[in-house]
């Protein structure tokens, strides 16, 4: 063994793949992200309608979550890297900002075993969902117990009676309306739902406009819940945490989309930036239709997406049955998604 | 791809105005450089190691074929093995063969392989030298003749036959050929300090190469800062009086060093999807390349050495050398100080494309250009790799503009057709999706074994379209016997059918005349 001593001492490492270098991010950094951006229109909502939709959030969350568990456990998943990666509780926050603040507990706990039980896990857990799984939880809660779902609480300012975080509380957990008034007095129809019923009523617009629950563009305080939103969404641009084309492509179209009907019909059709500020539209164009995992994966794909979303939104609320169409519209656009993807391959290097 | 370029002969002709801007490339990293640690000591050779290993295995193909036996004496730069297609392999000492045996090599495998072990003598003696004289004059064909004698492969890191790639640029009308000093991968700065120590010799490799290809310009591309290099190179250029050698920076943005990338970066084009840069009349090099075909031509000297960088916090003193072929990176590492305490990785290569070795025991190769050595902190603790969200992010920062998540569930759920369609072939492993991937998926890792299932499948289709054929000639081979046997049969038939007609006629006959003969005599003889 002359050879082996005639090398100087050798030393074994452990061998790893490239790159090597620290992780650039993570799935829960990504998701933090995205609870960050919503911060900012969270707190205009709680300005705007009382700490109801904390409570909300908090309680989506706890069902998400527990889900969750429940299902990593029952499909035989270790629980350290899933619950931990806040996909769920993106899931949750999302679902909370689209119910009224006052909804019964039970509302979060069905839709999140939709969401997360159904939507997410039964079509094989993160990244496999085919549908938003907050859209879904939404929508299930949407049709099987509408009036509940659009009993909207006025903007504080408006409201003759606003709950605190008591009354906000004793609401959603045991129904129990405080001493001065029931739902008829608390509550309020959005200003989308009341600018259709107006509409197919056959008031004027501008006649319609009038009534306090509307701003400038949107309804009151909504206009301001979804900059604050949009803002949220413009940080995860920076970020880069999210493409252009989404948000460009649903807003984009609803002006496009809502402008010649208003051109040619100003006093039933509203002016297109009423549109946009309206219901969950910006909510959904920076948050809920660029979720990468339901949409597009090239960026042609992304703005037909987003395309779609828009045009379906506005089909919904011009001539479908409900008042705001962004959810059923995302989840229609997630079924369209594989196909779009399979049309619009980006063009490589060199072809 | 060859007849759109036909069709549009623009393409080449925008090729001409290479280096005239600076253009992008899709996608791509912006990555802190760490280069300056290993830039502060001059290069030196370090002190003769005490055995050196040379692989038989140098680049992607075949082993080459040993010249020598156990025992042997070999003079430094004399042959030692040769393979056909590769470049040829000399003994970077003067000494005695001590073995030819499995050794670990610097191989992304980490398997070992063939080596020749030789004790040197200490003496240096060479063998003699037989330079190009008066290259100037020299046909391509000496040139290319005397690259290849002397085993030159590129020495970026893919180490593709440097004559292979001459010949093929020497059929193919080349312009412009340029030189890639850009080094993209962080680290690495071996390529830097031999632009700032040998840049006359890059010139007078450049000069060569341009004869041999019967190249107009040459173009040399550097990274963006690196400010030392562009005044070396400059001043060099001026001294050997060449007017059509000019440098140029290029941004840095890995991998900008990409052939594919830098040709884009330099041009604005696009090389052809399945061609080559010399469909657009260029030819990329490396400035170390470059250096050891002066090297070779204008001395005679082979490829025995080259510039390596060791560096990393998990080095003393990081640094640059001129090391030989074959010298153990242990020998290198003790070298430069040894290891610090929290060494925990060594990589060949950069953090990007390198790969991780088991054990400093193994051979600087033609390849070998950085021996990094990180800490834990710097590679941080394995992640769990979770299911892909589909961000896209991958898609984003890949420069052969792939889409890498479509193609990873394609790999994943083995559908071939699709991958192929979503141009896995065009991938150059890169390792930006890697990098920026949240999901920590080894994407490269799963490209590379996608590319062997479609080499395999390739094989296997080829196999099967010749064993159809093979079945097929045996078809119709069989039927044409067939047929041969059934005209060779009808024609007995009919011959015997003749011959049944004329017997029966001699027969007629016979009994005719048997009976006239009968006639006219007894029947005593009848029976």
């Amino acid at each position: 063994m002359a050879k082996q001593g005639d090398l100087r001492m050798t030393r074994s490492f452990e061998t790893g793949g490239a790159p090597h270098l620290p992780p650039r991010t993570t799935v829960a950094a990504v998701m933090l992200q995205v609870l960050l951006a919503l911060v900012p229109g969270v707190l205009a909502y709680t300005w705007f309608f009382g700490p109801g939709m904390l409570i909300q959030i908090m309680l989506a969350t706890v069902f998400a979550l527990l889900f969750e568990a429940l299902m990593l456990r029952w499909r035989g998943r270790s629980l350290k890297p899933f619950i931990n990666d806040y996909s769920a509780v993106v899931t949750a926050v999302l679902f909370a900002l689209c119910i009224p603040p006052l909804a019964p507990w039970w509302i979060s706990c069905i839709a999140m075993l939709f969401a997360i039980g159904f939507a997410k896990h039964l079509y094989g857990g993160l990244g496999q969902n085919v549908f938003n799984p907050a859209m879904v939880g939404y929508v299930v809660v949407l049709i099987s117990f509408p009036q509940v779902m659009t009993a909207w609480l006025p903007p504080l300012a408006l409201a003759e009676y606003s709950p605190g975080l008591v009354d906000s509380l004793a609401i959603i957990f045991t129904g129990q309306f405080p001493a001065t008034g029931g739902w008829d007095m608390l509550t309020q129809a959005t200003p989308l739902d009341t600018l259709k019923t107006g509409v197919e009523s056959g008031r004027m617009l501008s006649e319609i406009s009038n009534s306090p629950i509307f701003g400038d563009y949107g309804g009151m305080g909504w206009e301001w819940i979804a900059i604050w939103f949009g803002l949220g969404g413009f940080f995860l641009l920076y970020k880069r945490t999210i493409n252009w084309h989404v948000p460009v492509a649903v807003i984009g179209t609803v002006i496009l989309f809502s402008l010649p009907f208003w051109l040619a019909a100003p006093s039933s059709n509203p002016f297109p930036l009423q549109h946009v500020f309206s219901g969950g539209l910006v909510l959904a164009a920076f948050f809920i239709a660029t979720d990468p995992v339901s949409g597009c994966a090239s960026n042609r794909g992304r703005l037909i997406f987003g395309a779609g979303v828009g045009i379906i939104t506005l089909v919904i609320r011009r001539w479908g049955g409900y008042p705001d169409g962004v959810a059923f519209a995302v989840l229609l656009m997630n079924m369209a998604a594989p196909l779009i993807d399979r049309y619009t391959r980006p063009r490589m290097y060199g072809e | 791809m060859n007849r759109a370029t036909l069709k549009k002969p623009q393409p080449v002709e925008l090729a001409h105005e290479a280096g005239s801007r600076s253009h992008h490339f899709h996608g791509g990293l912006r990555l802190r450089h760490n280069k300056t640690i290993s830039c502060l000591d001059p290069v030196v050779r370090p002190p003769l190691p005490e055995l050196l290993v040379v692989p038989l295995l140098q680049h992607a193909g075949d082993v080459a074929e040993p010249f020598v036996r156990v025992g042997e004496r070999v003079l430094k730069g004399q042959q030692i093995g040769q393979c056909q297609p590769c470049a040829a392999i000399h003994s970077p000492v003067s000494g005695r063969v001590e073995a030819l045996e499995n050794r670990p090599m610097s191989h992304p495998s980490g398997q070992p392989g063939p080596c020749v072990v030789i004790r040197p003598d200490g003496l240096e003696r060479w063998v003699e030298l037989k330079p190009v004289r008066l290259w100037e004059n020299a046909s391509p064909e000496t040139l290319i003749a005397k690259i290849r004698d002397c085993g030159l492969a590129g020495l970026g890191g893919a180490v593709f036959p440097t004559h292979a790639k001459m010949r093929d640029g020497r059929n193919r009308k080349i312009h412009t050929l340029i030189l890639n000093g850009s080094e993209c991968e962080p680290y690495i700065s071996c390529d830097e300090m031999l632009m700032r120590e040998q840049a006359d010799k890059i010139i007078l490799g450049a000069r060569v190469l341009r004869r041999a290809l019967g190249a107009e310009r040459v173009l040399i591309a550097i990274g963006d800062p690196m400010e030392a290099v562009q005044k070396a190179l400059t001043r060099s250029v001026k001294l050997a009086e060449c007017k059509s050698i000019s440098v140029v920076k290029v941004t840095p943005i890995y991998p900008e060093g990409g052939e594919r990338q830098l040709i884009q970066a330099l041009t604005g084009l696009e090389v052809p999807a399945g061609g080559r840069p010399s469909d657009l009349g260029l030819i990329c090099q490396n400035v170390a390349t470059a250096a050891a075909v002066a090297d070779a031509v204008v001395e005679g000297r082979p490829l025995i050495e080259r510039y390596i960088t060791l560096t990393g916090n998990g080095i003393s003193h990081p640094r640059n050398f001129q090391a030989l072929l074959g010298t153990p990176y242990s020998h290198l590492v003790a070298a430069c100080g040894g290891y610090t305490n929290g060494v925990a990785r060594l990589v060949i290569g950069g953090p990007m494309m390198g790969y991780s070795i088991a054990s400093d025991e193994a051979p600087v190769v033609k390849a070998s250009n950085c021996l990094l050595a990180l800490t834990r902190s710097d590679i941080a603790d394995p992640q769990p790799e979770m299911p892909c969200i589909r961000c896209g992010e991958c898609a984003r920062v890949c420069p052969a503009m792939l889409l890498p998540q479509q193609l990873h569930l394609q790999i994943r759920t083995g559908l071939w057709d699709q991958v192929q369609e979503y141009g896995l072939s065009a991938c150059i492993e890169c390792g930006c999706c890697d990098y920026v991937c949240p999901s920590h998926i080894p994407l490269v890792e799963w490209f590379r074994y996608g590319k062997g299932e479609q080499r395999k499948r390739a094989l296997e289709i080829e196999a099967s379209e010749l064993a159809r054929r093979r079945f097929e000639g045996r078809e119709t081979r069989l039927l044409r016997l067939q047929q041969e046997q059934l005209e060779k049969m009808t024609r007995k038939k009919h011959a015997l059918k003749d011959k049944a007609q004329r017997d029966s006629r001699i027969r007629d006959s016979i009994a005719r005349a048997e009976s006239r003969h009968g006639e006219t005599g007894g029947s005593a003889d009848d029976t």
